[in-house]
């Protein structure tokens, strides 16, 4: 099933993770591999986030071992790790935008962290970034309090974009947003995505983009992950994926795409 | 390779040639070849990226941002040599540009500075306004938990007094012990000079029951319990719990600050209680040690040091700084608004600002007081 001539961008093998005595994740493999979007899904309390914060490191996990690039994460030296987390961007649920920074301060706060630029050159680099994710100029001058939902999600996209990363995490893009909102959310995703050649990784629940962007799934059921392609999960078996992508709101969001 | 960059004269236009590293890791160097760039040129222009290594987005678009920027522009600017895929995209978004607007300070003239001050006048007045309706808020809904118990919140405010009383005794304590020793101590080794030894106790009695007991509580808890409500609630605030709270229907003032303040007026004077017992301990331990004052002698001088109104005038001050700390810490908190330095800076200001009233306070009093015989 797995294309083993291109190594994956991501492998997780024999992921554990634990809160107390309740286990969250068993043995969980994952594999994301060159330029394709990833979405990962599951129930409410199934480790979602988890999942993600133990990829980028946040999190320790309680047992199995998370590649990025074929590079053990947990045995990188500072230095290496560093250059790691320049690798890959990320976006979190609620935006997690520095308030007391303007939108073109948080863009520009990777770029003065790893590099000495003038700050002619900083604005520009704001202001590509905010082009990017469909941004007018004006918004960097503002306040995250002073955005709307869907500009903090654009803008938490444009500070993730800043150092260039080839490998993207969104942790639910499009959560809150209004359809049309979402919608064009999505459409930038693809257009990102096939422009910059980015590898995606996506926690959703919102369907519609579940079925208009992704190539691969993966679902969270029962502390493992089961990944196939969307053909290939709604054709799965197992009660819960059954369920999911076979309830009410998938068949309209499926209807929609496959006409 | 370090990224460079070429500027050389073909057919009746130029060639650009790219170089080396033009990764965003050689942003630096590429911004200090771009500035080498002559603002003026005539005829075409030919970008060639073929000896151009793993091309960013980053450097692509400062170097477009540059060519745009050449006077007159060039009839034709084309890119060879496989420029990088997103060139396209780049050029998409270039009609975006526009001059950066920078915030521009006022002159300092005397209009400006006129200006200023009527700006910072408008300010205070709105500030004072606020502190106004703050109190007047409070006093509404005190008095309407009179006829309606249930205002009180009994629950909260039990939980306040526990948190923000019976947590600090030891605290407490310790500083007023530790206070009236190093007191005793030092008005030992003056009085000893003159032989009266023996008046270290009145110095003791009168220096903690008059102002230390219930000034170093005040401070302490201004510290403890004021910066606490002030980053409490100006944490709801940016949760916009209290929005939440007013939504349905529940006033946060009624929920939130007045129970802490009531809670204050209420903890304050039992801990400054306890805090002049523990420096009357401190001063009788140390007269024990280093005057050899026994305790019997020094109960008895205490008693006849003790004017009537000695204990009153501190403990009665205790109300009146509880109400200043616990006002003044839950309306900075609910000030805070937008992002987590005004949470800081407000949680700063509460502190700085009660401590400031308390002693302002006991300066009035102790004027009142020596004004009334008191």
């Amino acid at each position: 099933m797995l294309d083993r001539s291109v190594d994956p961008v991501i492998r997780v093998q024999g992921l554990c993770n634990r809160f107390g005595s309740q286990l969250v994740h068993d043995d969980l493999n994952m594999e994301v591999r060159q330029n394709e979007i990833f979405g990962v899904v599951g129930g409410s309390g199934t480790g979602k986030s988890v999942l993600l914060r133990s990829i980028l490191g946040l999190r320790d996990p309680d047992g199995g071992t998370v590649e990025l690039y074929g590079r053990d994460v947990k045995s990188l030296a500072s230095a290496d790790r560093s250059s790691l987390v320049q690798s890959y961007g990320v976006t979190f649920q609620n935006g997690a935008l520095i308030s007391s920074l303007t939108v073109a301060q948080n863009i520009q706060l990777p770029l003065l962290e790893h590099y000495s630029l003038s700050e002619n050159t900083l604005d520009e680099l704001a202001q590509l970034n905010l082009a990017l994710v469909g941004l007018e100029p004006e918004a960097g001058a503002k306040f995250p309090s002073q955005l709307s939902g869907g500009m903090i999600k654009r803008a938490a996209l444009a500070r993730a974009l800043a150092l260039e990363p080839k490998l993207l995490f969104l942790d639910e893009p499009t959560a809150g947003l209004d359809p049309i909102s979402a919608a064009a959310f999505d459409e930038l995703m693809l257009y990102l995505h096939s422009q910059l050649r980015l590898t995606i990784v996506m926690i959703t629940h919102d369907l519609d983009s579940l079925f208009r962007t992704c190539s691969r799934v993966g679902v969270i059921v029962d502390k493992h992950m089961i990944s196939d392609t969307l053909d290939g999960l709604l054709e799965n078996p197992h009660p819960w994926i059954h369920s999911y992508f076979h309830g009410p709101r998938a068949r309209a969001a499926e209807k929609e795409i496959h006409g | 390779m370090t990224a460079s960059l070429a500027l050389e004269p073909e057919g009746s236009g130029w060639r650009l040639q790219l170089r080396g590293d033009w990764s965003l890791a050689a942003i630096a160097q590429i911004e200090a070849q771009l500035k080498g760039l002559p603002a003026t040129l005539h005829g075409s222009m030919l970008c060639d990226w073929s000896q151009a290594e793993a091309p960013g987005i980053g450097p692509a678009w400062v170097l477009l941002r540059q060519l745009a920027d050449i006077d007159p522009q060039p009839p034709v600017l084309l890119h060879t040599g496989g420029p990088p895929d997103f060139l396209q995209l780049l050029q998409k978004l270039q009609p975006v540009r526009r001059a950066p607007d920078r915030m521009h300070a006022p002159p300092r003239t005397l209009r400006g500075l006129i200006g200023k001050l009527g700006r910072w006048s408008v300010l205070q007045g709105r500030h004072a306004r606020g502190v106004l309706d703050f109190l007047g808020r409070i006093a509404s809904v005190i008095g309407q938990a009179f006829s309606r118990p249930r205002g009180w919140r009994v629950s909260s405010l039990a939980r306040h007094v526990y948190e923000t009383g019976i947590t600090a005794i030891p605290i407490v304590s310790l500083i007023a012990f530790l206070i009236s020793v190093i007191v005793a101590y030092l008005g030992a080794q003056q009085l000893a000079r003159f032989g009266a030894d023996i008046f270290v106790v009145d110095l003791v009695t009168i220096a903690v029951l008059r102002e230390m007991g219930v000034l170093l509580t005040a401070i302490i808890l201004a510290g403890r319990s004021g910066s606490a409500f002030a980053a409490e609630i100006g944490v709801m605030q940016l949760n916009e719990e209290t929005d939440a709270l007013r939504a349905m229907g529940m006033n946060p003032i009624e929920m939130l600050v007045v129970p802490r303040v009531l809670a204050l007026i209420i903890v304050l004077p039992l801990l400054t209680v306890i805090a002049d017992a523990m420096g009357l301990a401190g001063g009788g331990l140390l007269s024990l040690i280093n005057l050899h004052i026994p305790l019997p002698q020094f109960t008895t001088r205490l008693r006849e040091s003790l004017g009537p109104t000695t204990f009153w005038a501190g403990l009665i001050k205790a109300p009146v700084f509880a109400a200043l700390i616990g006002i003044v810490g839950t309306y900075r908190g609910m000030q805070v608004r937008d992002s987590a330095r005004e949470l800081g800076r407000l949680t700063t200001v509460a502190v700085v600002q009660s401590i400031f009233m308390v002693i302002l306070a006991d300066a009035l009093f102790a004027v009142l007081f020596v004004q009334i015989g008191f």
